[in-house]
């Protein structure tokens, strides 16, 4: 077994360089970096291969290791990001210390990015250069051990946040469901029918609710927040706050009755649920299956709290049940979890960003989810397509990607908008029986049962128009209707087709408060704050913060079925952690070497996690290896170099300067 | 036909934005200049001042530093103290006759591989418009022309 | 000719403070030359170049040698003591990281010779006469030295065995190191003589630091009515005690004035400056810009605060360029 070693015994290094295909190979020239990389000082082995990540490519490390007593590996390759697990893995399996191993990343940041080849492997010289000396000055390392705590912290009780929530409870897992609104089901409850199959959404949602409210595994927590995340993977303590409702949940049987009696005759306040196309009192529920079946009392809008002297006839009609107490406060809780899962959701786009199709301005027109609470039947026309004059229309505009696809507001395609556009084109076409045109810029109908839906619908006679809506504007005939003036790129002429009402598409967007949340639970959000997944294509639902997963929209616009296999993927991961029991941290911390720290106390007050702390006794500070994270910031500011990190040392570092550099 | 000055560019990135943003500029092909080499660290905020100087005396004709954009730190506040050294060292180089344009902080955030594109690129453009860092090491006095009057 | 070992005592750039500490060894001095032969020592006795010159090479036990080296004098000398010398000591800031006359490294050598011989105020040479290293005499040719392009260390001039740092050393380490060299008991080869270990470690005013030190605001001596008993930086002086080698027994705080850093720096560090920027920068309790903008300007000269005594043994060394002098 060779000697694991930094400077006792030679060192003797194996350096292999990643065709990845063409991948790197059609850029960089992986021959000449084998030959530059066998003539540096202390490499004993180097080679070029097709594919290093495969097994045969990882069975090369493993057996020159043995046959040429290697003991450092050098590997040129992709992102480590990617693969570094991988060949810190091959190296182990080849009986040295995983972190005796370096990479060097020769595709991302270089066979893909630039066109030069001869620039490309000059710079694959440096950086191999570079990572040789480096390698040489590593030091065997253990990587610490947590355990993971098997509960898990699932939050937003959407469509995902419940599939993923009764996943891990009927797997025995103990889950915390949290969502902020008084009720769970999120946008999937506004919606009337799902496509492509016209399911009624709250058909197929309310039993999952209801398993959600039922399921012994599952502590769900609505009107709650999350404030504050501390703790690493399988060691989360997560603070949330519980918002008042002002009624006792174990007493409301959910009768209704006080809403009923309320002062307020009628409803007054904007109906979220029903997107303020209607009203509602100040004690209200949103929805009748809502989960928990209880009222809310908003105390924005009740009397009682503006004033002090309300009737109560609410408290009256409630009887003995004395169910409503407006002295509730809200409660801050902690939770000790081991993994989280992010299911937050989306909001839509606001049309009034798009002057020019008239939200806002011109009453008849409506964005989608409007019309999905128009045409359900517990919506605030009792699912009657009834415009906001009364008239029912008969002649109706759907205008596609508003807010999508557009340079000027949203770039990205929102995936879902031209099938529930056809979904509702149907819906409103079944009851109103009125001339439906659907204006579009590509039909997108990728999934199954898709495309058939679409042909369905256009057998339905609504007429769709290939065009991107210009302009709205009134038709100034007296009758109240709307101009919709598009290009028929088909017919190739400019149409203004009158129209009762309009129809706006909105795409989906990240929720308003995405960079909030996401520095809450500390991951990071890609274009249009979405949350960012670890790899686009093998890593979607996790994040760069292990023990931290994504499901559904938050991700990305994505449709039902998969958002609810996302949600079923996360669940997994976090089931996969959970019954590993342990996870093994990166090795990076950072300690103070005793006999060299003055105790200046310079990096006590540096670290926000508080693992450094000043040692009275021994008048020297000591960093918590369990706290610390690893970045470093203590070992640069340390005035006496008296602080090391592991796997980032300041001599390793000069080494890669040196090397990228080609100084002697 | 006269040899276009190739300037190198030493650049140190944090793990979890600036690398992963040039990580995405990868995987989307975006193509920029060959002259920056990246050498990784998990923070902004490990990136000693002595890192910077070793980099410009061994050779570096500029050197860049990327990091999360403030407030958004994996590690909460790493790149605050990055910021206020930033400062000083910006005005110890100039002392130093470095020019302003050989060293950079950029906040990028993993979602924004463009940035490091346009970045990168601009950089280059400016430091070789500059020339290269003439070495001030020190040298013996001996085999001089010694001036007669 | 005695057994005694024989010893040597040189100055380069230098203000001749590092002469005197070798006299502020008070009685001490009488057991140090009563130790020892003295056989070069310029500054107290009529010592010339020819002698040292007609020395057996490494026959001179030790040479203390101060000061930095700039002129091609101060290079010959310094090349001519490490041949006659068996062990070469740096004795002082000039010599160990080029002390306070490397600062000019802050400014090109043009520069300097225009303001020495051109725009200084009490400068008068309309002819713009310089002094020029060989100049014709009936007498035949006189030589001036070379004015080199930079203030250098010794080590960056000679290969040095030990130094003695400080400006100039503490008596007790001179003490500590002749002892240590009469008794045959010094460290390995390159060893600072100095405890490797920053000055908080020996101050007095160690305990009324708090534990979370964090500044809202920098200060200079004359701003502030110093605290004779608390901690310097926490009266938001530039202190530099942190990133400062202990052995001088806190000599400036007993004075209630900051530590300017003249013992250099640890054996962790490469870079004193660079080091003690990050640990000022670090501790500033500022995020957001404007304001961490701001706080940094209270540092008022950086350059210099930072590398008052360590330009030359800097990892940039000095000022490439241009013929301007240094701005903040």
């Amino acid at each position: 077994m060779p000697e694991p070693g930094g400077t006792n015994g030679a060192v003797r290094i194996g350096v292999y360089i990643c065709h990845c295909g063409t991948n790197i190979a059609g850029v960089v020239d992986v021959g000449h970096l084998a030959d530059f990389a066998s003539r540096l000082s202390g490499v004993v082995v180097a080679r070029d291969y097709k594919y290093m990540c495969s097994d045969p490519g990882q069975e090369l490390i493993k057996q020159d290791i043995a046959e040429h007593k290697l003991n450092r590996i050098v590997v040129a390759a992709c992102s480590p990001t990617l693969h570094e697990p991988t060949f810190r893995r091959a190296t182990e399996q080849g009986g040295i210390n995983p972190f005796f191993f370096q990479m060097v990343n020769i595709r991302e940041h270089n066979s893909w990015v630039h066109t030069d080849r001869a620039a490309a492997t000059v710079k694959g010289e440096d950086l191999l250069r570079a990572a040789v000396r480096r390698v040489r000055l590593h030091k065997p390392l253990e990587p610490r051990e947590v355990p993971i705590n098997a509960d898990v912290l699932v939050v937003g009780g959407g469509i995902a946040g419940i599939h993923a929530a009764l996943t891990l409870a009927n797997a025995g897992k103990h889950v915390y469901l949290v969502e902020r609104e008084p009720t769970i089901g999120g946008h999937m409850a506004q919606f009337d029918k799902t496509f492509p199959t016209l399911d009624c959404a709250a058909c197929i949602l309310t039993p999952k609710m209801t398993a959600v409210k039922m399921h012994p595994n599952i502590t769900m927590w609505t009107l709650a927040e999350v404030t504050q995340v501390d703790g690493y993977v399988g060691n989360y303590e997560v603070t949330v706050r519980r918002k008042p409702r002002y009624i006792i949940e174990d007493l409301c049987v959910g009768c209704l009755e006080c809403i009923e009696a309320c002062v307020y005759k009628q409803g007054k306040v904007d109906d979220e649920f029903n997107v303020g196309l209607g009203k509602r009192k100040p004690i209200y529920i949103s929805f009748p299956q809502a989960v928990p079946q209880l009222v809310v009392i908003d105390p924005d809008t009740c009397v009682e709290f503006k004033s002090g002297k309300c009737k109560k006839t609410c408290v009256e009609a409630c009887g003995d049940r004395l169910a409503i107490d407006f002295k509730q406060t809200e409660k801050m809780e902690t939770l000790k979890v081991g993994t989280i899962v992010l299911a937050t959701g989306f909001k839509t786009f606001d049309p009034a960003r798009i002057p020019y199709y008239g939200y806002g301005t011109y009453p008849n027109v409506y964005t989608a989810m409007e019309v999905e609470r128009l045409v359900n039947a517990s919506g605030p026309t009792a699912g009657e397509v009834i415009l906001r004059d009364g008239r029912k229309p008969k002649s109706v505009g759907i205008i596609h990607c508003v807010g999508s696809r557009d340079e000027h507001t949203n770039k990205y395609c929102s995936r879902v908008c031209c099938m529930y556009s056809l979904k509702l084109a149907h819906l409103i076409k079944e009851k109103t029986e009125a001339e439906v045109y659907s204006c579009y810029i590509d039909m997108r109908a990728p999934g199954k049962a898709f495309e058939e839906f679409y042909n369905r619908i256009a057998e339905e006679g609504v007429r769709f128009v290939r065009g991107k809506v210009a302009d709205i504007y009134p038709a100034g005939n007296g009758d109240g209707q709307l101009i919709m003036q598009v290009e028929d790129t088909l017919l190739s002429m400019v149409r203004k087709i009158p129209v009762d009402m309009i129809v706006l598409s909105i795409g989906l967007e990240a929720q308003a408060d995405a960079q909030d949340v996401r520095r809450l639970f500390n991951i990071t959000c890609s274009g249009g704050d979405f949350f960012m997944e670890r790899h686009p294509k093998l890593a979607p639902v996790n994040t760069f913060t292990d023990g931290v997963f994504l499901a559904g929209c938050c991700q990305g616009p994505k449709d039902i079925p998969d958002t609810v296999a996302q949600a079923g993927a996360a669940a997994a991961e976090a089931m996969a952690l959970i019954d590993a029991g342990k996870i093994e941290l990166e090795p990076n911390t950072a300690h103070i070497i005793e006999e060299t720290c003055s105790g200046c106390k310079t990096c006590v007050p540096l670290c926000p996690y508080q693992a450094i702390s000043f040692l009275a006794e021994k008048k020297k500070s000591e960093i918590n290896e369990v706290l610390c994270k690893g970045c470093g910031t203590c070992v640069a500011a340390c005035p006496s170099g008296s602080i090391e990190q592991n796997l980032f040392e300041d001599g390793e570092i000069f080494e890669e300067i040196k090397g990228v550099l080609n100084y002697a | 036909m006269p040899d276009t000055f190739e300037p190198k560019i030493v650049a140190f990135f944090c793990n979890w934005c600036t690398y992963l943003a040039a990580d995405l500029a990868g995987t989307s092909r975006m193509k920029y200049a060959p002259n920056i080499r990246v050498i990784r660290l998990m923070c902004s905020g490990r990136v000693d001042p002595q890192f910077i100087f070793d980099a410009f005396a061994k050779g570096a004709d500029g050197v860049l530093l990327g990091g999360c954009h403030p407030g958004d730190c994996h590690y909460q506040e790493g790149n605050y103290k990055t910021l206020r050294r930033f400062h000083l060292l910006k005005r110890v180089l100039a002392d130093m006759g470095i020019e302003e344009e050989r060293f950079r902080l950029e906040w990028i955030s993993a979602a924004e591989g463009d940035k490091v594109r346009s970045v990168v690129n601009d950089m280059v453009e400016k430091v070789r418009a500059l020339g290269p860092r003439m070495p001030t090491l020190p040298q013996p006095m001996h085999a001089r022309e010694v001036a007669v009057s | 000719m005695s057994g005694k070992p024989k010893v040597a005592f040189y100055w380069c750039a230098s203000c001749g403070g590092c002469e005197e500490a070798v006299v502020d060894l008070h009685e001490a001095v009488l057991d140090v030359v009563a130790a020892v032969d003295i056989v070069f020592w310029p500054v107290a006795l009529d010592f010339k170049r020819s002698d040292v010159a007609a020395m057996a090479d490494g026959s001179i036990t030790a040479c203390f040698l101060n000061g930095a080296i700039r002129t091609s004098e101060q290079e010959e000398m310094a090349e001519l003591m490490r041949r006659k010398s068996q062990v070469l000591i740096a004795f002082g800031s000039c010599s160990h990281t080029g002390g306070i006359p490397g600062l000019a490294n802050l400014y090109n050598r043009e520069s300097i010779l225009q303001s020495s011989y051109g725009n200084a105020l009490s400068t008068v040479n309309p002819e713009g006469t310089r002094p020029q290293e060989q100049t014709k005499v009936p007498e035949g040719t006189v030589v001036l030295p070379h004015f080199g392009p930079s203030v250098k260390t010794l080590a960056q001039t000679v290969d040095v065995d030990y130094y003695l740092p400080g400006c100039p050393p503490p008596v007790k380490l001179i003490v500590g190191a002749v002892t240590a060299l009469l008794e045959g008991k010094l460290p390995p080869k390159g060893s600072v003589l100095a405890p490797n270990m920053a000055l908080c470690d020996e101050c007095p005013r160690k305990d009324t630091k708090p534990d979370k030190l964090l500044l809202k605001e920098f200060k200079r001596p004359h701003q502030v009515l110093i605290d004779a008993e608390k901690c310097l930086l926490e009266q938001g002086l530039l202190c530099l005690g942190p990133a400062t080698r202990s052995g001088c027994g806190a000599a400036c705080m007993s004075g209630n004035m900051p530590c300017t850093g003249c013992l250099g720096p640890t054996d962790g560090v490469k870079d004193y400056g660079a080091k003690v920027l990050s640990a000022l920068a670090s501790i500033g309790e500022a995020n957001e810009e404007p304001q961490a903008a701001a706080l940094m300007q209270g540092i008022v000269d950086p350059s210099g605060t930072f590398y008052r005594y360590s330009l030359p043994a800097s990892l940039l060394h000095r000022r490439v360029g241009g013929n301007g002098g240094a701005k903040s």
